[in-house]
């Protein structure tokens, strides 16, 4: 039965990753376009960001949208100031995010439930504030821009991805692989099976000897480095960063995509992001009030399905 | 030498007296029971010598280390495990996940990234002697949140003895179940107690499961303690009938 079951989920995994890698050949067909594709990659990767804490380690972080924006507006500066160098700014807009969330979780890990919530929105909605006023660098209310994603140069040749959307939505693609492949590597091992532990049962946890707040700590700290990548990839899709991209309400659309997509599966929050991002494509070029729609799926699934919708898919299939 | 003191040990909350003044001493090998009427105290003596409650007096030592301000993870590591009146399980994980957890925690794993080839062989094999020795090899792979009662509590007895522990705290191990689950379970540390020679400490109610299984029997009663001594001594003492009876200890 266990190898049975294995097999099933290496055809399931196999078939993500086709379906993943042929989007420039199936998506324009279906009315879509390319650069949805890579929209979706993106913020399917922030969802499985939040979700590596709220389903794997269950907490809550309601301002995840601060390492996220901090990401982006790393990224966006790196390009701007610094050098005209992608990968330069992936890595710093990581690496903003990251050592952010790891500075103020020594705090936010303190607190439980409805109060981590609180503790992580107050924080983001600083960084929120601070995009915000702070023109002369960031650009305030009206964003970071004059940057622009710059090609992979490798020496010998360069792959242009500014002006080819199927070169950048492969290079977006190799790097959600990469981070989705660390993620699944960490939910694995030892430290992985602590988060789950702590996520059933504190109490339990701690008296196996797992020193709790240092393990939320951890897990926080990564995610927000997820996080951190997630956001400056953002900002090389747009070639711009928003102060929106800080705010709570974005925390409380990854949260959205995270539980309507399955918050207790790896790839939940993907689909989520998936069914989040096509709405509001087509919708919001149907009416502004786009977002009641969303929120009424939202509710709907939160109540008929608490599973969120890839539990759905795979209890059909299991029964 | 004792492997478990604690030493004229109180907690008040407010104005509330919980414990009074209470010690207690146990030797390496031994069984103690700790039994009183309900409210008298009992959880929240277990529970500052687990660390779950910091007293507001006196001292708890464990193998000759003062361990009275030591937070309950860091007991957890040298040596004490315990379980809980309300089950306190992993319940929409594995048999065989909540066993691997602890085993890997108490191998110092916790932070590891990855696991060896020959290291993930030897912490399996660990898994599987548990499994074993508990009777759950059947259901390892079921989660333990689905199965009865009995296996639940099983199931956490054998994930505190995962940790490899000296010392074991069982916080009512019987509560709950029926004849045959009490049976089994009576049986599972009566194994753990005279196989492995584990030093365990229990809360009971059930009176046939403490004259079975203790060596020395403690009675609290309103917070302090009452009497103690062989189960012999104890069934023969006035106060303790008393108590039990209702009737003023005096």
């Amino acid at each position: 039965m266990n190898d049975r079951f294995n097999a099933r989920k290496l055809i399931v995994l196999a078939g993500i990753w086709v379906l993943l890698l042929l989007v420039p050949y199936w998506m324009p067909p279906l009315g879509g376009y390319t650069a949805l594709g890579t929209r979706v990659l993106v913020l399917g990767l922030a969802a499985m960001s939040v979700n590596f804490l709220l389903g794997f380690t269950g907490v809550l972080s309601f301002g995840h949208a601060a390492y996220f924006g901090l990401g982006a507006y790393g990224a966006g500066l790196s390009l701007k100031f610094l050098a005209p160098s992608s990968s330069l700014a992936l890595l710093l807009g990581m690496l903003l995010g990251g050592l952010a969330g790891a500075l103020l979780g020594t705090l936010i890990v303190r607190r439980r439930g409805v109060y981590f919530a609180m503790v992580t929105i107050a924080f983001g909605q600083v960084f929120y504030y601070i995009a915000f006023q702070w023109s002369s660098l960031t650009g305030g209310d009206d964003g970071l821009r004059g940057f622009s994603r710059q090609p992979l140069d490798f020496g010998l040749f360069s792959i242009d991805i500014l002006s080819n959307t199927d070169n950048f939505y492969y290079f977006v693609l190799f790097c959600f692989a990469i981070m989705a492949a660390v993620m699944g590597f960490i939910l694995r091992s030892p430290f992985g099976r602590t988060m789950l532990a702590i996520r059933e049962n504190e109490r339990r946890a701690r008296f196996l000897g797992i020193p709790v707040e240092r393990h939320i700590w951890i897990a926080f700290t990564l995610s927000c480095f997820f996080m951190g990548f997630a956001g400056a990839l953002y900002a090389l899709l747009n070639n711009f960063a928003d102060p929106k991209g800080l705010h709570f309400t974005q925390s409380g659309d990854f949260v959205m995509m995270a539980v309507m997509g399955g918050m207790r599966s790896f790839w939940g929050p993907l689909l989520g992001a998936a069914v989040f991002v096509v709405l509001q494509d087509y919708l919001s070029s149907v009416t502004v009030n786009w977002m009641s729609f969303v929120g009424i799926l939202f509710v709907a699934v939160v109540l008929f399905f608490p599973r969120g919708l890839l539990g759905v898919i795979r209890q059909k299939s299991e029964a | 030498m004792n492997l478990l003191e604690v030493r004229n040990i109180s907690k008040t909350f407010g104005k509330l007296v919980a414990v009074s003044d209470v010690s207690l001493a146990v030797k390496p090998g031994e069984l103690r029971a700790i039994i009183g009427p309900n409210g008298a105290g009992k959880t929240t003596f277990f529970n500052m010598i687990s660390g779950f409650l910091r007293p507001t007096g006196g001292s708890v030592v464990f193998d000759e280390k003062d361990v009275t301000a030591l937070p309950a993870h860091e007991r957890v590591t040298i040596g004490m495990a315990r379980t809980f009146q309300i089950t306190e399980i992993f319940p929409e994980l594995t048999v065989r996940e909540n066993l691997r957890i602890p085993v890997e925690v108490a191998a110092g794993y916790r932070l590891s990234p990855w696991l060896s080839k020959d290291t993930d062989g030897e912490i399996r094999a660990s898994v599987a002697h548990l499994l074993q020795m508990s009777g759950l090899t059947e259901k390892a792979d079921r989660l333990v949140g689905e199965l009865s009662h009995g296996d639940q509590r099983a199931t956490e007895i054998m994930m505190a003895l995962a940790l490899k522990p000296r010392l074991l705290l069982l916080d009512e191990p019987t509560a709950g179940m029926g004849d045959q689950e009490t049976y089994d379970i009576t049986q599972l540390i009566r194994r753990l107690h005279k196989d492995q020679n584990l030093t365990i400490v229990l809360i009971e109610h059930d009176m046939r499961v403490v004259f079975h299984l203790a060596d020395r029997i403690m009675v609290l009663a309103e917070g302090k303690m009452l009497a103690e001594g062989t189960p012999k001594e104890i069934a023969a003492n006035e106060a303790v009938q008393a108590a039990y009876l209702g009737k003023a200890a005096a």
